[in-house]
């Protein structure tokens, strides 16, 4: 065997989707080598499928909204179960980061005085999200790819090598993230072209790869949303927090069978979009909680005055929180109200002439037309819910987005839990990532200036090595996309979108024994660009994933934003004070229950207390946050 | 509603190669990529394809499709005929990896020999102003998703691998333009470098890259056309080039 491919870095970046390179471009501002891995090209990142926009209080277009009201709508789209410093650092801290994207070149969507636009969204009391048409998410990965090559040049002026101190390895997966002496030491892959190893040595690594959507069989999220970052932290001793709340976005694709799933923007709506079931009533009233009775129209008239008059009218019920539309959605479909393939409608055509369609929802209209053959300027589209983003995962540090109990493992974006609490805004992925995978950066490079080198042992190597190689030794195995099919039968069927003690049980034991069944997969071909090859590694993080989703989801007996109990239908504020924590024996995840911080009283008290006591216990509002 | 279809697949790798018929399933509303998935799940688990986003956004599939550049994950199955043998090939353009997985890398290095946008020094984040008219200009080139296939698709480099050195190809003319429209961007000189370092002068306008755009980024129209008329400005009225830089400052404020 050929000799093992090494590098060292000061800080590893495992993806390179918004968070990852946000961490890169800080990591390097703060003079580290950094190097930056993706399981893609660069540029492919899921990042670019967000659409709707970046919400961030910069108060363009209404100048009543600063991060204040912001904060309140994260803490209320979230049902108070967010970490309250992530919620707080994100509302302040945003616009910064939108602002200086400009300076690096990114061109957002103007106002009739120049400045950045800003558009409604659901949960935001006012235009908040920076956009650009509806591929605002493309406009962000662009502009900080081309940030690191523009950082790349100016190593290359003074060092003579672009490359020298700022390297993207795309097309590479990592299959474990290494320690020695309880720290961590670097991280252990493979080259997906050529199927050879390659061992990064690094005192931080900062995880930054998304979600988990290709868990579930209906989902908006390309391959790569396998849940690797996840596994990885949990495999390396990190816990995950609260994975039970998985977002269904209201509005994903329901026909063709090949197109269900991809995402409809909730731009739609934001642009006047209107739900309706097949008896042609627009069902949305119906579904308005009470805890957003004050904020939302209870009739059509005074929503459709909303569009025109925002100071005097309360929002059309389109525009709840997505939790509260996936599962409207939900409750039409299985009452025999929804399309022939399971939908409801969505128009947008009554409300805006074909030439703003085109110009505001430029890619759904290209979407639609050209897989739907549906011109979304004339007709409805067809809709359904759809797994969109995981609100929980690794637990952090807020300020430094380090992982609790691993030094030198930090993470950022939609793998790390706590921002969005039971349910994120949309919106708010796109600031998130922006906000902590900046601040990642920065923790990473303290980290590694602090702490030398951390070499890693010949004996890691060689159990990093045996682990991938062994599909290649089994012949006769399973077969990796078989059970991946299974995999994702058993998540729709039993841990979607409503859940039942009954069937999370079966889910359990289920996702066990496709485990054990797992640990048999065998490899046809060689290594070289080996699709089921991949797979095999996906389905492993996947599976560790689903068990950690499954497990939190049984102990928690209420309903809260993503996790839906048939069982247990309401909210209940005892579970509001507990965060569900998941670790990894080496055999299988356990759950366990944590005290959520509590909000300190200067945050507490940005909120009326009427409010607060449909969340907290009377002891808690008695106490009036901390000191 | 299912039917079969006739696919046949190039495989191989850069030592050789050379096309399999298979017979796959097709459904009502599938596109190519589809029963290319449905082919790696049932009968070739090691067939290789690069795909991410499914939903024509990321530009990962590109391929050609009987012998036209195309995204395979946006060509719908039904657009061929019942009979038709539908032939998938990797990009021409570029070195084969392995079945229809090709070398794109020759994309990013380019990519890294066009200057970054240059933001105007006093202008603090924030107090960017700018007309939405003025961004549109830029923000179409933004649009691209680096799909390649205006780059697969060029003459100057499809059949000619001793251009490449010199020629940067439709994307990163696209790319340079929207740099040199951007209203804020304080580099100067950037139409004369695409001209006399990127190969500008090497495009004939032609226009096949324009027609393979998915995004329909009018890339000849828009962008390579202005630039080669305004470089000839430049290279004969040295004042015309000032007055343009000028005009550029003003639009700062």
């Amino acid at each position: 065997m050929s000799e093992l491919e090494r590098h060292s870095y000061d800080v590893l970046v495992i993806g390179a989707g918004g968070a990852g390179l946000r961490a890169a471009v800080e990591a390097r501002e703060a003079g580290l080598r950094v190097a930056i891995i993706c399981k893609s090209l660069f540029g492919k990142a899921h990042t670019v499928m967000a659409e709707g926009g970046a919400a961030a209080s910069m108060g363009n277009v209404n100048d009543n909204d600063n991060w204040m009201v912001h904060f309140r709508d994260t803490m209320r789209g979230g049902k108070f179960l967010n970490h309250f410093r992530m919620a707080e650092l994100h509302a302040k801290e945003a616009p910064d980061r939108i602002w200086e994207l400009e300076t690096w070149g990114a061109l957002f969507d103007r106002t009739k005085e120049g400045k950045i636009s800003q558009r409604n969204f659901g949960g935001h009391e006012y235009p908040r999200l920076a956009h650009v048409g509806d591929r605002t998410g493309l406009e962000l990965i662009r502009t900080m790819q081309q940030k690191i090559v523009a950082l790349q040049q100016k190593d290359g002026e003074q060092y003579g090598s672009m490359e020298s101190n700022i390297k993207v390895f795309a097309e590479l997966t990592i299959t474990e993230i290494l320690k020695e002496n309880g720290k961590i030491s670097g991280a252990y892959g493979y080259w997906r072209e050529s199927g050879s190893e390659v061992l990064f040595e690094a005192p931080t690594v900062i995880i930054a790869t998304g979600g988990v959507g290709k868990t579930f069989k209906i989902t908006s999220n390309s391959w790569e949303g396998t849940g690797d970052g996840h596994a990885l932290a949990l495999k390396a001793g990190a816990n995950l927090v609260d994975m039970e709340f998985l977002q269904f976005h209201p509005t994903g694709m329901v026909w063709p069978p090949s197109v269900r799933g991809i995402l409809v923007t909730e731009s739609v709506r934001g642009e006047g979009g209107v739900l309706t079931n097949t008896t042609g009533e627009r069902f949305m009233f119906k579904y308005i909680p009470d805890v957003f009775k004050s904020i939302y129209a209870d009739n059509e008239a005074e929503a459709d005055r909303w569009y025109t008059d925002q100071d005097n009218n309360r929002r059309p019920p389109e525009l709840l929180p997505r939790d509260e539309v996936a599962r409207a959605i939900n409750s039409e479909v299985k009452a025999g109200r929804g399309t022939e393939h399971g939908g409801v409608f969505l128009d947008v055509s009554k409300r805006l002439s074909a030439e703003i369609i085109k110009k505001r929802l430029p890619s759904m209209w290209h979407q639609f037309f050209e897989l739907a053959g549906v011109d979304i300027t004339k007709e409805p589209m067809e809709v359904g819910p759809t797994c969109h983003y995981v609100m929980g995962g690794v637990e952090v540090e807020p300020d430094t987005a380090a992982a609790i109990g691993v030094p030198g493992l930090f993470a950022a974006g939609e793998v790390a839990g706590g921002m969005h609490g039971s349910n994120r805004l949309g919106g708010n992925s796109l600031t998130d990532l922006l906000v902590f995978g900046r601040r990642a950066g920065i923790g990473a490079a303290e980290y590694a200036k602090n702490n030398g080198k951390n070499p890693v042992s010949e004996a890691a190597i060689k159990a990093a090595a045996a682990k991938i190689q062994a599909p290649f030794d089994r012949e006769g195995g399973e077969n990796s996309y078989a059970l991946h099919a299974e995999l994702q039968e058993v998540t729709h069927n039993l841990v979607g979108i409503i859940r039942t003690a009954s069937e999370l049980e079966d889910a359990i034991a289920k996702i066990a024994e496709i485990r054990v069944r797992s640990a048999n997969v065998s490899v046809s071909g060689g290594r070289k660009f080996n699709p089921g090859f991949h797979l095999a590694f996906d389905l492993d993080n996947m599976l560790l994933v689903a068990e950690s989703t499954a497990k939190s989801a049984i102990r928690r007996e209420e309903s809260r934003g993503g996790h839906t109990r048939d069982d247990f239908p309401g909210m209940n504020n005892k579970w509001r004070q507990l965060n569900h924590i998941s670790s990894f024996d080496g055999t299988q995840v356990n759950v366990r229950e944590q005290a959520l911080p509590s909000i300190p009283k200067e945050l507490f008290d940005l909120f009326d207390v009427h409010e607060l006591e449909k969340y907290m216990t009377q002891e808690e509002i008695a106490k009036g946050g901390s000191n | 509603m299912a039917r079969m279809i006739n696919l046949r697949i190039w495989r191989g790798d850069s030592t050789d190669g050379g096309l399999q018929d298979v017979q796959v399933e097709a459904n009502e509303g599938e596109v190519v990529l589809d029963v290319i998935h449905r082919v790696q799940a049932t009968q070739m688990g090691d067939l290789a394809v690069r795909w991410n986003c499914k939903a024509g956004k990321c530009g990962s599939c590109s391929m050609e499709i009987n012998g036209k550049p195309r995204l395979a994950c946006m060509t719908q199955v039904a657009a061929y005929d019942d009979e038709e043998t539908i032939t998938v090939t990797p990009l021409r353009a570029f070195p084969v990896i392995k079945d229809l997985v090709t070398d794109v890398s020759f994309n990013y290095k380019k990519a890294m020999e066009i200057p970054a946008y240059a933001h105007p020094a006093e202008l603090a984040p924030g107090e960017a102003r700018m007309e939405q008219v003025d961004v549109e200009r830029s923000q179409e080139f933004r649009k691209c998703i680096e799909c390649f296939l205006c780059q697969d698709t060029c003459h100057v480099i499809r059949d000619h691998e001793e251009n490449k050195k010199s020629f940067a190809g439709p994307r990163f003319f696209i790319r340079i333009a929207e740099l040199d429209m951007h209203p804020l961007d304080t580099l100067r000189n950037r139409k004369k470098t695409a001209q006399e370092e990127h190969g500008l002068g090497m495009c004939n306008i032609t226009k096949c890259c324009t027609e393979v755009c998915p995004e329909h980024i009018r890339i000849t129209d828009n962008a390579i056309i202005p630039m080669k008329e305004r470089v000839v400005d430049i290279k004969y009225d040295p004042a015309r080039w000032l007055g343009s830089k000028i005009r550029k400052r003003e639009g700062i404020i």
